[in-house]
Formats: structure tokens, C-alpha cells, sequence
């Protein structure tokens, strides 16, 4: 029996081709859109966690003021005296690195190259997992006098010095000249897109006294040793800079300590975020192809029905009839959860790779929209053929 | 007659539409006697039952009361399945609209009983092909009924019918959407699957001239046989 009404149901599937496209063709193209939506977000999400994974997990960040972007209090930048009050009352500690930064504009020659130049010592390669590709570090004199020495990044590299080697020129920034002591290797784009490359770093002498001309130092890069606890490291951060910063007892902190992890749930959040918009705009489309298979069984039924009529008459019972309608329902909507899949994971390894996102596979999505691609072909392909198959014979046949 | 029990009886067989004050009783006790091997016609205006009751007669409906033998079995008593399965073993259905599967073809919709009796693929088309020689649309196998006239898709229905080798053909109005030259054709087929195979022939029918292909003529009135005739002229 099974064997018979399969070959009817294919049958039955060639004989309205039309239709059977139609239904297909609205399961594939919710499917394949919510697979590769979900799919290349997880790729995002897992790019931007690699990145922070990346810059070690002993890392602690910290910055003035409690919140980013607008509406965030000013709170007063840290000060030399900070970071060499952290260096050495605080013990854990492996490296401390300051920031200080100020746009400015490179020029070489005839080539020029606008660009952020980052104030800070010797530390904030290791801590920062920058490698040299050439050249050196800065000596302990060199940042102690502010010499004018920088280590350039490669996007800076290509600008200035195209296929030249830089080490050992000189650069004019603002007024100065300052000789390249070193190139980083690059990193490529930041989680947040920025290029990570376009970077000039000189010792935060240097910076603060011929570019900002102040004190001030707007992050400190902590290094924390290993063995030694993040979360002793931090409550003496804390306690130290509240001193320094003179906060009274029941003020809050008006600066962060942000451990690696924490900035990493920050970034990752928003582009979860981001996954759980694009997949809910795919799933609008899913249940429109799932709409778009409903109205195509109904506009149908009265056929079948009469289909359904003409079967029972010449002699199949009630349960042969079922069966077969929901074989066509089950061979449609598995053939359309399947292309979609196929169309899903070619587009989404073509768009990850486009996106620079690595292509994750996520069984789960998968699962899930075939799932309910097949529920609603069954539901929308079965359940009209149930109640047709319930009507006395000639009740089917003259249904119009 | 012979003393032995007929093919079909039909014992106070009532028919009533509907519920409550709406209801219409279109058949109002029907007594009924059919040999096998017969030829029966059953004719009357309309509203007076002669669907209906062909509809009880082909297990395509239920009777409110009353009792159907079918070779002394108690058809009012079987379930809907075990009626699907008397319909499958012992009936044929010929209808006005030929109610042929669209976009299918002809050799397709001649094979379907058989799928459901479950016969192999290759005796399948073989009984199919020669049903189809037997009303004369060899080498139209393959023609859907979209591409087939009036006459040509009644022959598949006849076909389709005959190709599982019934006790019983029934035919609802088989020439009421044919001309007269196609509807003689049609009658001829029948009544020669009636005399070389022996298939019993239950027809409705209003026209006279089309109850005339058969030996016995039942008038129907007011869900009431009026009148039952052996025919003169097809005898």
C-alpha cells in the first residue's frame, strides 16, 4: 500500500507542476533566507569575539568616565602620575601601557596621510599582540627624554612609503620630524571595522608634549601576570585610582576597569543583536512563502476535492487517500527545505568570505526552519485533504 | 423470477436532507430487486429520487433507513471502509461529467482502480491498454482528457470502469453532456460490456431514447418507484 500510494503522490506532484514549484519555491526561499541570515551573523559574533580573544585574556582596560558615547559625564583624563602610581603600587601586575591620542598628519616626502598617533611606551606592543615587522621598540631613553622616534603601521606604511622601506626615514608630523624606528605587522580590520593598521606610535612624552600639549593620558592597558588573579588586579585598580581620583565614600567611580571579557560580552551583544534582527526579518519571510503555500493548497482544495471524490469512488479508502496527500505534503516541503539548505549554505560560505566573517555552521537553524518549512507544508497540504476525505463520496464529487 | 437471492435488494430504502424543520425526504421507502446480469434504466423527473438512489446503490451514499443486500450482505450495516472496499472488488462508476483526473493521461486515470487494488505495475498496463482497445481509443494511451473530446473522455471513464472487471456498472447520466451520435456510441459500448461480459448495468437516464439500450425500465416519482417495465424493443 505504501509503495502504490507513494507512486500516486508522485505522480500527483508531476501531474500539477506548477503548483508543486510554487510550494517549493515559497519553502526555499524562507528557509535559505533565514539559514544564511542566522548563519552569517554567528560568523560576525564569532569574528568579534576572536578579535577580543585575541588581545589575551589578561588584559584589563581602563578609562575615565563611566559610559561611552553621548551623554557621558566628562570625567578628568589620567595623568603621568597615574600610570607610574599603578606601576608600582599595585602587584600582580605585568605591563602597564598609557594612551594618549591626537589626529594628525603624516607627510613623507610628497606623500601625506592623515592619521591617529598613539602616545604610549615600549609595553603597548606585547599588550596590544602587536609584532614588528621591522625595526625596533622604543629604548627606556628614548621615552623618557620624548624623543621624536615612531613605529608606523602597515595601511601608514603603504601610504607614505609604498614599496620603500620605511625604517630609518624620517616623517614630518605637524611641525616635527620624527624618524621610523620600526613597522608593525598588520592586524586587518577591527571587530568594529576600523583599520587597525592605521596607526602611528610614538612615547607618550613625545605626544604629549608636541601634539596635546597636557598631562593627560585617556586609557591605561594593564597586563596582569600570570598566576596572578584579574579580579585582585582590579579591586586594587579600583581602590588606588578612587584615592588618586579623590572619590568620596558614597560617590560612584567616575572611571571603568573593563576586563577582556567584559568588553568582549559588549561587543558580542550588539552583534547578537544584530543576528536576532536579520533572523527575525527572515522569518517574516519564511511565514510569507508559508502564507504563499497556503493560499496555493486552497485555491486548490476545490479541485482536490473533487480529486478526493473521484479516488473514494473508484475504491481507495479514506486512509490511502490521506496517506498519499500527506506524502506530497512531506516530499514538497523536505524537497524545499532541502534546496534551501543547499542555496543556504553555498550563499552563506560566498558571503562570509565576502564579509571576511568565517562561515559557521549551525546545525541547530538548520534543524529548526526545515522543521518548520515541513510543518507548515504538512499542516497546509494534510489538513485540507482530511476534511475532504471525511465527506461521503458524492458529497467530494460534487463539491464546487 | 429464480428463486435465488438477487445481485441487489432494496428493502424500504428512505433518504432524507437535511435537519429539523428544513428536512426533504427524497427517497420515501424504496423496494428494489436487481438480477445479475441485468440492464436497468432508471428513469423520472427531476427531484424524484433517481440520483439519489443511484447513489445509494453505488455505496456513494447512506440510506437514513431501510435495507441494501448486496449478494445478502448488509451494505447499511458496513463501515466506510469496508464499503470502500466493495466499491474497489465489485463496482464500476460511469458519471455525466466523466470525472476524469485532470491533466492526467488517459492510461493513468484507466490504472488508478488498479493501483488501489494493488496489482503489479506490468498486469497494470496491460489491463489498462486493453481496456482502452476494448472502447476503441487505442493509441490515445497517452492523451490527457484536456486533449480528448466529450465522446473520447466518456470511453476513458467506461474504460476505467470496466478495467477491473465489476459486478456492477453503474452510470449516472453517462450521455447527458454527449450528442446523439456520440451518445449512441457510448450506449453501444455498454450494452456490450452488458452482453459479452455479463456486467450488470444500473443507469439513470431521462432520455427515452438512451433507456431504450436497456432490458428494464424503473420510473421513479416523488422518491416512489411509479412503475417497473420489462422494454419491448431491447429484449
Amino acid at each position: 500500500m505504501l509503495w502504490n500510494t507513494l507512486l500516486l503522490a508522485l505522480r500527483a506532484i508531476r501531474r500539477n507542476l506548477m503548483r508543486s514549484f510554487l510550494t517549493v519555491l515559497g519553502i526555499v526561499i524562507g528557509v535559505a533566507a533565514v539559514i544564511t541570515m542566522v548563519t552569517l551573523g554567528n560568523g560576525a559574533t564569532r569574528s568579534v569575539s576572536d578579535q577580543i580573544s585575541g588581545m589575551g585574556s589578561n588584559l584589563l582596560m581602563v578609562l575615565p568616565g563611566q559610559r561611552f558615547g553621548p551623554g557621558a559625564e566628562a570625567a578628568p583624563a589620567f595623568k603621568s602620575a597615574d600610570l607610574d602610581a599603578v606601576r608600582t603600587q599595585i602587584s600582580g601586575i605585568e605591563r602597564v601601557a598609557p594612551v594618549a591620542n591626537k589626529t594628525a598628519t603624516a607627510v613623507f616626502q610628497a606623500s601625506n596621510w592623515s592619521t591617529v598617533i598613539t602616545g604610549s611606551n615600549s609595553d603597548y606592543f606585547p599588550a596590544g599582540n602587536w609584532v614588528l615587522a621591522a625595526g625596533r621598540s622604543f629604548s627606556e631613553t628614548e621615552e623618557r627624554a620624548g624623543k621624536a622616534v615612531c613605529v608606523i603601521g602597515d595601511t601608514v606604511r603603504e601610504k607614505l612609503f609604498g614599496r620603500q622601506n620605511p625604517v630609518g626615514s624620517e616623517i614630518r608630523i605637524k611641525q616635527f620630524a620624527c624618524e621610523v624606528i620600526g613597522l608593525l605587522k598588520p592586524k586587518g580590520q577591527s571587530a568594529m571595522g576600523q583599520d587597525q593598521d592605521d596607526i602611528v606610535v610614538m612615547p607618550l612624552r613625545t605626544v604629549q608634549r608636541r601634539l596635546t600639549g597636557s598631562q593627560d593620558i585617556t586609557r591605561l592597558i594593564v597586563s596582569v601576570k600570570n598566576g596572578a588573579s584579574i579580579d585582585a588586579v582590579k579591586q586594587q585598580l579600583i581602590l588606588l585610582l578612587r584615592e588618586r581620583r579623590n572619590i568620596g565614600e558614597n560617590q560612584d567611580d567616575d572611571f571603568r576597569v573593563m576586563d577582556t571579557r567584559q568588553i568582549a560580552e559588549t561587543l558580542t551583544s550588539t552583534t547578537r543583536i544584530l543576528t536576532m534582527l536579520l533572523g527575525a526579518v527572515a522569518a517574516v519571510s519564511l511565514l510569507v512563502g508559508g502564507i504563499g503555500i497556503m493560499n496555493i493548497m486552497l485555491v486548490s482544495v476545490t479541485e482536490r476535492t473533487r480529486e478526493i471524490g473521484i479516488r473514494l469512488a473508484i475504491g481507495a479508502l479514506e486512509r490511502e487517500v490521506l496517506l498519499q496527500f500527506l506524502i506530497e505534503a512531506v516530499v514538497l516541503s523536505s524537497l524545499g527545505g532541502l534546496i534551501g539548505i543547499a542555496i543556504a549554505t553555498a550563499a552563506s560560505i560566498a558571503l562570509a568570505g565576502a564579509m571576511n566573517v568565517p562561515y559557521m555552521f549551525d546545525a541547530g537553524i538548520n534543524l529548526l526552519s526545515f522543521l518548520f518549512s515541513a510543518a507548515i507544508g504538512v499542516i497546509f497540504g494534510y489538513f485540507p485533504a482530511r476534511r475532504a476525505a471525511g465527506l461521503n463520496p458524492i458529497d467530494a464529487l460534487r463539491h464546487e | 423470477m429464480t428463486g435465488t437471492t438477487p445481485l441487489i435488494r432494496l428493502t424500504g430504502i428512505t433518504k432524507t436532507y437535511g435537519r429539523g424543520q428544513a428536512t426533504f425526504q427524497a427517497l420515501k421507502g424504496i423496494d428494489l430487486a436487481i438480477e445479475t446480469g441485468d440492464f436497468v434504466a432508471i428513469m423520472g423527473p427531476s427531484g424524484s429520487g433517481k440520483s439519489t438512489a443511484m447513489n445509494v446503490l453505488g455505496c456513494l451514499d447512506t440510506p437514513t433507513s431501510g435495507r441494501y443486500e448486496f449478494k445478502g450482505v448488509r451494505v447499511e450495516a458496513l463501515s466506510r471502509n469496508q464499503r470502500a472496499l466493495l466499491r474497489r472488488r465489485y463496482l464500476g462508476f460511469v458519471f455525466q461529467g466523466f470525472n476524469l483526473l485532470a491533466r492526467t493521461t488517459a492510461l493513468e486515470n484507466v490504472e488508478l482502480p488498479l493501483i488501489y487494488r494493488g496489482e503489479r505495475a506490468g498486469t497494470r498496463h496491460a489491463a489498462a491498454r486493453a481496456a482502452l482497445e476494448q472502447v476503441g481509443l487505442k493509441g490515445w494511451e497517452h492523451h490527457t482528457p484536456a486533449e480528448l473530446s466529450g465522446g473520447q473522455q466518456q470511453r476513458v471513464a467506461i474504460a476505467r470502469a470496466i478495467v477491473t472487471r465489476p459486478a456492477v456498472l453503474l452510470a449516472d447520466e453517462p450521455t447527458g453532456n454527449l450528442d446523439t451520435r456520440t451518445s449512441e456510441e457510448i450506449m453501444n459500448l455498454i450494452g456490450t460490456f452488458n452482453r459479452e461480459q455479463g456486467i450488470t448495468v444500473l443507469m439513470v437516464t431521462h432520455e427515452p431514447d438512451m433507456a431504450a439500450y436497456a432490458r428494464r425500465i424503473v420510473r421513479f416519482l416523488d422518491g416512489r418507484v411509479d412503475s417497473d417495465r420489462r422494454s419491448v424493443e431491447a429484449a
